[in-house]
């Protein structure tokens, strides 16, 4: 594993291009354009403020810098660096912007989901969408980036409709059976939508590409419900992940559960293995320690080396008690991803927050458990192969394949992981790539090929 | 005897004294005062007797006492001790006869009764300490008559504490039950409140949002503009295309007919998956039950005694999937009969093998319970016996082995020189060679062998052929003859003889036959095979 130089970065904003070839990162108004094996700089944009959002169309051709607090929305070409495209909301404000899957509309959301602006890079329309819902997820592209599914509500009812993405036609409209419709998602095969309800209800339903209802899926009434929503990449199963700590596997069949995976503090099963990060800790230094200590020694876990161990079977790991008069309780499976050949699930139960579950889709059974020291940020599987990357905030990313476990520390002082970001690239030899952010005294990113 | 008793000598204190620590323990019952007393009277010992003997009879009153004493003699059935009297008024003489003989009477009585005596008092022992011990039986027995029936009351005390608490348990649940019963109500009554009272605010926020938006728009600010340098091609390269009102509308119908294959494609995708899936497993199936099959024919070959419903079925099961077995071709459609008749038929050979499993097992119970040893069955004691004989064996050989190696490894590794080592190893192969040699010599002779045989058998497989090629050249000669003779018989009759004559002699029986009756009959070739 290779690091790379140290550059700056700001409000975590750095993007690999869809091909690959570029990364993109911005500090403060500037946009920068790299070349993702040199990291040399290849261009150097600047916008006129603070940049908020950054994303690549899908050739790579383009990238739209989005200024929030301004209601700007400037794009810049790679192609033509004198060519420059400004988008101004003006007085209706801007709260999200992103490209359609062409590469050459902008879908602008306006303050208060007022509705949706599509701008057109190619022609001269506009195109309004009115009633956005303001939900977690309310718009979703297919994978092929043929239509595009919205959430909205009129009325006090929910409804999706489905939008080709060519011509932005309208091609179904349909209401849907929710309280309050939380997010929907394509399945990576574009032919089934899923929309669940917020957490109030715990009510997913599957709608087919023409907008007929599928199923419906509930597994409890009364307590909180979804968390959180993940299709596996073959698009065979839809793991749900709930308030109770369980995460239920339906599949594209008969779209019933085929079962559900527990999250206990205490895990028994001798079969499954549990990483247990463990400090190596320095050796005390006996003598006089200055007083008051120097402030490089705070933060000691920065510096300490960390490894693996594997602990024996019954395991108990480290639970965090929820505050129970409060709203969005940290229970529940907050995140979740499949591998890239839906073999392996990773989860994350906010109840025990340092801890990685990794389930074995093809057995249906949990697989290994991995507890780090600090809570788990988030975490991201490799596009490529069955790796999964871990960020707990700390200098080091964990990786995880089922061949075992190692902990990478990052190099450079006072480097805490906190988000992480794969891309995969084209074609040719080195392809996957990892870019992990820090956020601290000196704001900087690291880029680190491997 | 109750006069006997009320004379109480004071000189008899100190034997009653002597009686009572005799009998001291009986002192309590109130039978020990009763054998005291008898004892009492009954022991004519020591010197006090002869005073309490003497104060009867004196020398003064030995008239009145022969008197008494005859009275008192013959009222007990003795005769009189005095003689028979002449007249009434002389003095009747003691006959000394009748007196001995009452005497003697009277001690044989005296030792029958103190006899009699003896077996009572025993008896009387017996009885009291029978008596005792059955007094404590019946106290003990009442001692635990009374612990198990405080007992009881306690066992039923707690059971009926414990009934109470159930009652009350039950009735905490009912409650609880209530409580979460009207819990939920109260939560579906806030839920509807909550969502009506949601609906309202957000009436009342999508009437904001409607007023902000108009105002948005009807600012009509310039600002809402794109300033874009030029504008870019589509992505796709094609031109943007006008839209009227029939482009419209067929737009509309290529969307429809692109999602419409869309989801085709879809579906078809995975019906094929599934297919080829379903095709798999019936595949599977079809294996599992040919050999289930298999595994339960060999069973025909059991002992008959068992032919109970299931060998029956067994048979005619397998007879029966013989049959279907041939018709293989009709598992391909996957119709609802076919379906059922593969898992129906699964179903039944899976428990008759579930239940030839379970006969074998009730055997090897058998076998171990009755200790005998059938053929077919082996104990499994025996099969534990012989697996750990194996093991040992095999132990010993692998270790046998490593001794072995170690000791060539020796051998091999001692310095000697070359004559030596060469020597030593063309020992080691000497054996080799010569076994080899053997062999080889063998194996030159058996090759000779087949050379020799295959030579013979290429001669006579050359001789058979020429004979052949003979015979069909002559049968066919004949048979072109006969049927010449068909129509011109008596022409050829004589060249008939000749040409059967020519054939092997199996056909000379024949010649006659066909000699002697020329026209009746119709030739028949002669068999010459």
């Amino acid at each position: 594993m290779n690091f790379s130089e140290v550059f700056k970065l700001s409000s975590l904003l750095c993007k690999f291009s869809p091909d690959g070839k570029y990364l993109a990162s911005c500090v403060q108004y500037r946009l920068v354009v790299r070349d993702a094996n040199t990291l040399q700089i290849c261009q150097l944009y600047t916008c006129l403020d603070q940049i908020q959002h950054v994303e690549w169309s899908a050739d790579s051709l383009f990238i739209l810098c989005a200024l929030y607090k301004r209601g700007l929305v400037q794009v810049w070409s790679l192609e033509q660096p004198e060519w420059h495209c400004k988008i101004d909301e003006g007085s209706a404000g801007l709260v999200a912007s992103c490209w359609s899957p062409d590469g050459r509309h902008i879908l602008n959301t306006t303050e208060f989901h007022l509705r949706i602006t599509v701008w057109s890079l190619c022609t001269k329309s506009v195109s309004y969408i009115k009633y956005p819902k303001a939900c977690q997820q309310g718009i979703t592209f297919t994978r092929d980036g043929r239509y595009l599914a919205l959430a909205e509500r009129r009325d006090c009812k929910d409804y999706v409709s489905i939008l080709v993405c060519s011509d932005w036609q309208l091609l179904r409209h349909f209401d849907t059976d929710t309280q309050d419709l939380a997010g929907i998602e394509w399945a990576p095969n574009g032919c089934v939508l899923a929309a669940w309800d917020s957490c109030l209800e715990y009510k997913i339903l599957l709608y087919s590409l023409d907008g007929r209802l599928l199923s419906t899926f509930c597994a409890y009434e009364w307590s909180l419900g979804i968390k959180s929503v993940a299709w596996s990449p073959s698009s065979q199963f839809l793991a749900v992940g709930s308030y109770d700590g369980k995460v239920r596997i339906l599949n594209h069949v008969t779209w019933k559960m085929i079962t559900e995976f527990g999250h206990p503090a205490t895990i028994n099963n001798p079969k499954i293995v549990v990483y247990k990060e463990a400090e190596k800790s320095p050796p005390l230094v006996l003598g006089r320690l200055a007083f008051p200590p120097p402030r490089a020694a705070a933060g000691p876990l920065s510096s300490t080396e960390s490894k693996y161990e594997v602990a024996s079977v019954p395991v108990s790991l480290q639970t965090l008690k929820p505050a129970p008069d409060r709203a969005n309780p940290r229970i529940g499976i907050g995140a979740m991803a499949f591998s890239p050949d839906s073999c392996f699930l990773a989860t994350r139960s906010d109840s025990v927050p340092t801890a990685v579950w990794i389930w074995d889709i093809q057995k249906l059974r949990l697989l290994a458990a991995l507890e780090q020291l600090s809570a788990v940020r988030c975490f991201q599987w490799d596009p490529r192969q069955a790796r999964l990357a871990i960020c707990t905030g700390g200098s080091k990313v964990y990786l995880w394949s089922p061949a075992g476990c190692v902990s990478v520390q990052v190099p450079g002082e006072d480097f805490k992981c906190l988000y992480y970001k794969t891309e995969s690239k084209g074609s040719g030899p080195r392809r996957s790539c990892e870019a992990a952010f820090r956020c601290g005294q000196a704001p900087a990113s690291e880029s680190r090929p491997c | 005897m109750g006069d006997w008793m009320t004379v109480t000598d004071p000189g008899l204190s100190s034997e009653s004294k002597y009686i009572s620590q005799y009998t001291s323990e009986t002192k309590m019952s109130p039978s020990s005062l009763y054998s005291q007393q008898v004892l009492c009277s009954s022991i004519p010992l020591s010197k006090n007797v002869h005073s309490f003997f003497s104060a009867f009879c004196t020398e003064e009153n030995i008239e009145q006492s022969i008197s008494y004493l005859d009275q008192e003699l013959t009222t007990f059935g003795f005769p009189s001790l005095y003689e028979e009297s002449k007249g009434k008024e002389t003095k009747r003489e003691l006959n000394i006869v009748a007196v001995l003989n009452c005497m003697n009477e009277l001690l044989v009585l005296q030792r029958k009764n103190l006899l009699a005596q003896e077996n009572v008092e025993t008896q009387n022992l017996k009885l009291g300490s029978d008596m005792d011990h059955l007094q404590n039986c019946y106290a003990k027995l009442k001692e635990q008559l009374e612990t198990s029936r405080r007992e009881m009351i306690g066992l039923q005390e707690r059971d009926r504490q414990l009934q109470c608490k159930n009652r009350n348990l039950h009735q905490l649940l009912k409650n609880e039950k209530d409580e979460v019963q009207k819990l939920q109500n109260i939560i579906a009554s806030r839920a509807t409140q909550y969502n009506h009272d949601m609906k309202r605010k957000e009436r009342e926020y999508n009437k904001l949002k409607e007023r902000l938006h108009q105002l948005v728009m009807n600012k009509k600010d310039k600002k809402i503009a794109m300033e874009v340098l030029n504008y870019v091609g589509r992505a796709d390269g094609k031109r943007g295309s006008w839209r009227t009102g029939k482009t419209e509308a067929s737009f509309f119908l290529r969307n429809e007919d692109e999602m419409y294959k869309i989801l085709l494609n879809d579906y078809e995708y995975r019906q094929k998956q599934i297919l080829m899936e379903n095709a798999e497993l019936k595949k599977v199936l079809q294996q599992m039950k040919k050999e289930m099959i298999s595994l339960l024919s060999p069973q025909k070959q059991k002992p008959r005694e068992r032919a109970d419903d299931s060998t029956g079925t067994v048979i005619s099961d397998i007879e029966e999937d013989a049959g279907e077995l041939s018709r293989e071709s009709m598992w391909d459609l996957s119709c609802e009969t076919v379906r059922e008749q593969l898992t129906n038929s699964i179903r039944k050979q899976w428990r008759i093998l579930k239940s030839h499993v379970e006969k074998l097992d009730n055997q090897v119970s058998k076998v171990h319970v009755e200790g005998f040893n059938d053929e077919d069955v082996i104990s499994r004691q025996d099969h534990e016996q012989e697996t750990e004989k194996l093991e040992l064996e095999i132990q010993q050989c692998k270790e046998m082995i490593k001794t072995q190696q170690q000791l060539l490894q020796q051998q091999l590794a001692t310095a000697c020189d070359d004559d030596t080592t060469s020597l030593l190893r063309d020992c080691y192969l000497l054996e080799e060679k010569e076994r080899l040699k053997e062999e080889w010599s063998l194996f030159k002779e058996q090759k000779k062998n087949f050379e020799k045989e295959r030579r013979s058998f290429t001669e006579a497989a050359i001789r058979l052929g020429l004979e052949r090629k003979a015979f069909e050249e002559e049968r066919a000669s004949w048979l072109k003859q006969q049927f010449l003779n068909m129509t011109t018989f008596d022409h050829q009759n004589s060249e008939n003889v000749k040409l059967l004559s020519a054939f092997s002699g199996s056909s000379d029986r024949d010649n006659p036959t066909v000699h002697s009756r020329p026209r009746q009959k119709k030739p028949h070739v002669p068999s010459v095979y």
